[in-house]
């Protein structure tokens, strides 16, 4: 391996943390404000008036862990990339250091990897606060509970590369709409899948959602057996298989139309 | 003299969606330690020009080299040696002015120490000492080019490219920067810069290759290249007070020697007319031109020797103005 090149690689990485360091609040904020108050409101608000039952949160908790890393990972590379690669051009001068081109989309994700994992760790001392007795986490699966945390994440700064090079700037609104709003809903987040079996064609069309399969896993490591009953989620084998073909297939595809925008 | 800095042979680049060569088998070599100017209208292929030696357009045909190193086949050994002042401002606006530099630097591995040492030496010598803590949203384009100038030395390459350094900048700072590319320059940095202004390439270049159309036209120093227009200097007449403007004229054409008198459509003050006098000697024409103006009623306003100008040069290779 190269030894120039690893040194840019890390020194392009040390930028994007120095950087973020340095709006970390913002940063945080820009993560929490959404799983917060969703947190508040089905976690707290509702079971209290009665309108979901209390188990509610912990089946929820795990989903809203898996919503903001993929969330915050996403808009880790998504809205630089579209915005550099449309007009700003920032990232020529990391282009022109002596590293391989695709090893920039590789930082890309390593870095938004980075993000979403700690966006989907507040979550935990956050539910922790805010549902209080509601809060319910197993811990004996902790090492598959950190894996599913990091995947999560890095299943979502690879859609976030491939939506980066294929948007335009002018379509940043559109695909707010048109992405977020669908992955937000249709990806297991406000309930489990295996509940879905009366409505079958919604259960195997979320099934197309890469989010489903991370709210599943971090399902399967965090909910707690409650009155001696064991959630059943999709199998874990599925679900690896699943996030992992999707990291292979959109790091790819981000990484070839990155390269194309950026060497003609 | 060594292997050169730059050697591009055959050069073709067509773009994916287009119907001609955006470089059309350009062919040049550039020494060490010179300076290099590609001249041409917009749409010439300087820029892809640039873009193949920079690593960002693969060459369709054709190669380049880099003190002898592929640039299709070594990208990365490329990037290492040249430094890139592109058209527009592509600064990282996430960071501070001196860390655009030490970041850079660091890109390109070069050491902490020295990294630092040569951001406050650079910033000091482009006048940016005072505001090296700021974001460079507030900088203006003069002062974002030499950002972008002391960014580009931070490596210490050995091939710099400007492209079109000098565009949009207000008199004082082009003449600020004109004077730190020769700096550079002296310092034994190779320069290939790319310009639309005659005056630039004529100030600055050792050697200037005018293009047009993805090919070059010619390529010489400019003294050579002004040596190319046919009867070499111009003498240029004003008279006021004149009734027959052709009068005037045939009396210009009939001077024994003259080969050609072209009127010069600008109006230098009101009331005027100007014509241009090509000949092989233009010097001995100044008594008889003066003569005919007089001859035909009208009053010298003004007689002076044109020297032959890059912009000439380029009308006469391609038949229009540069811009």
């Amino acid at each position: 391996m190269n030894k120039l090149a690893l040194k840019a690689f890390f020194a392009i990485l040390r930028r994007d943390i120095v950087v973020t360091w340095r709006e970390f609040i913002p940063f945080l904020l820009q993560a929490l404000m959404q799983p917060l108050f969703i947190l508040f409101i089905f976690g707290k608000v509702l079971p209290n008036i009665g309108l979901a039952s209390g188990s509610f949160a912990s089946l929820m908790l795990p989903g809203i862990v898996a919503l903001s890393g993929m969330i915050a990972a996403m808009q880790g590379v998504t809205l630089p990339l579209v915005l550099d690669l449309g007009f700003a051009r920032e990232i020529d001068d990391r282009l022109l250091s002596p590293l391989p081109v695709w090893w920039v989309p590789l930082e890309k994700v390593l870095f938004a990897t980075m993000r979403g994992t700690v966006a989907s760790s507040v979550i935990f001392p956050l539910g922790r606060l805010i549902l209080g007795s509601g809060y319910a986490v197993r811990t004996d699966r902790l090492p598959i509970l950190i894996g599913m945390v990091v995947l999560t994440a890095l299943v979502g700064s690879t859609i976030g590369l491939l939506m980066g090079t294929t948007i335009k700037p002018e379509q940043i609104s559109l695909m707010f709409t048109l992405i977020f709003t669908p992955l937000l809903f249709t990806g297991c987040t406000y309930y489990p899948w295996g509940a879905l079996n009366h409505i079958r064609w919604f259960q195997i069309l979320v099934l197309f959602n890469p989010l489903t399969y991370a709210a599943e896993g971090l399902r399967y490591s965090m909910v707690p057996p409650m009155n001696g009953f064991v959630l059943t989620t999709l199998g874990l084998n599925w679900i690896l298989l699943a996030l992992g073909m999707s990291v292979v297939v959109m790091f790819a595809l981000g990484t070839r139309t990155f390269y194309k925008r950026v060497v003609t | 003299m060594g292997t050169p800095a730059i050697a591009v042979r055959n050069l073709v680049k067509r773009y994916s969606k287009s119907k001609t060569n955006a470089v059309d088998g350009v062919s040049f070599e550039v020494s060490r330690g010179e300076i290099f100017g590609l001249l041409g209208p917009n749409g010439a292929g300087k820029t892809t020009t640039i873009g193949v030696l920079t690593t960002s357009i693969v060459p369709t045909e054709g190669s380049a080299h880099i003190y002898d190193v592929d640039v299709a086949r070594d990208p990365i050994s490329v990037k290492q040696r040249i430094a890139v002042v592109p058209q527009q401002s592509n600064l990282d606006r996430s960071l501070k002015v001196r860390e655009i530099l030490t970041f850079h630097a660091a890109y390109h591995g070069v050491p902490r120490k020295q990294r630092e040492a040569l951001a406050d030496k650079l910033l000091d010598e482009l006048g940016l000492g005072e505001r090296k803590n700021e974001k460079v949203n507030r900088y203006s384009g003069g002062m974002a080019q030499r950002l972008m100038i002391a960014r580009a030395l931070m490596h210490e390459p050995d091939v710099l490219f400007l492209d079109e350094p000098t565009n949009n900048l207000d008199p004082q700072s082009r003449l600020f920067l004109w004077e730190r590319i020769r700096e550079m320059n002296a310092r034994g940095l190779t320069i290939l810069l790319t310009t639309h202004d005659m005056d630039e390439a004529d100030k600055l270049c050792n050697r200037i290759a005018v293009m047009d159309h993805g090919k070059i036209l010619v390529n010489d120093t400019p003294a050579e290249l002004k040596k190319m227009i046919p009867g070499g200097t111009a003498l240029e007449v004003r008279a006021s007070g004149v009734r027959a403007a052709e009068k005037v004229e045939a009396a210009l054409a009939a001077i024994s020697g003259v080969t050609k008198v072209e009127p010069v459509a600008e109006e230098a003050e009101p009331g005027t007319l100007t014509w241009r006098l090509y000949a092989e000697a233009v010097n001995n024409h100044i008594g008889p031109a003066a003569q005919a103006v007089l001859g035909e009623g009208a009053e010298v306003r003004d007689l002076s020797v044109k020297q032959p100008s890059l912009e000439e040069v380029f009308i006469f290779l391609t038949g229009r103005h540069l811009r």
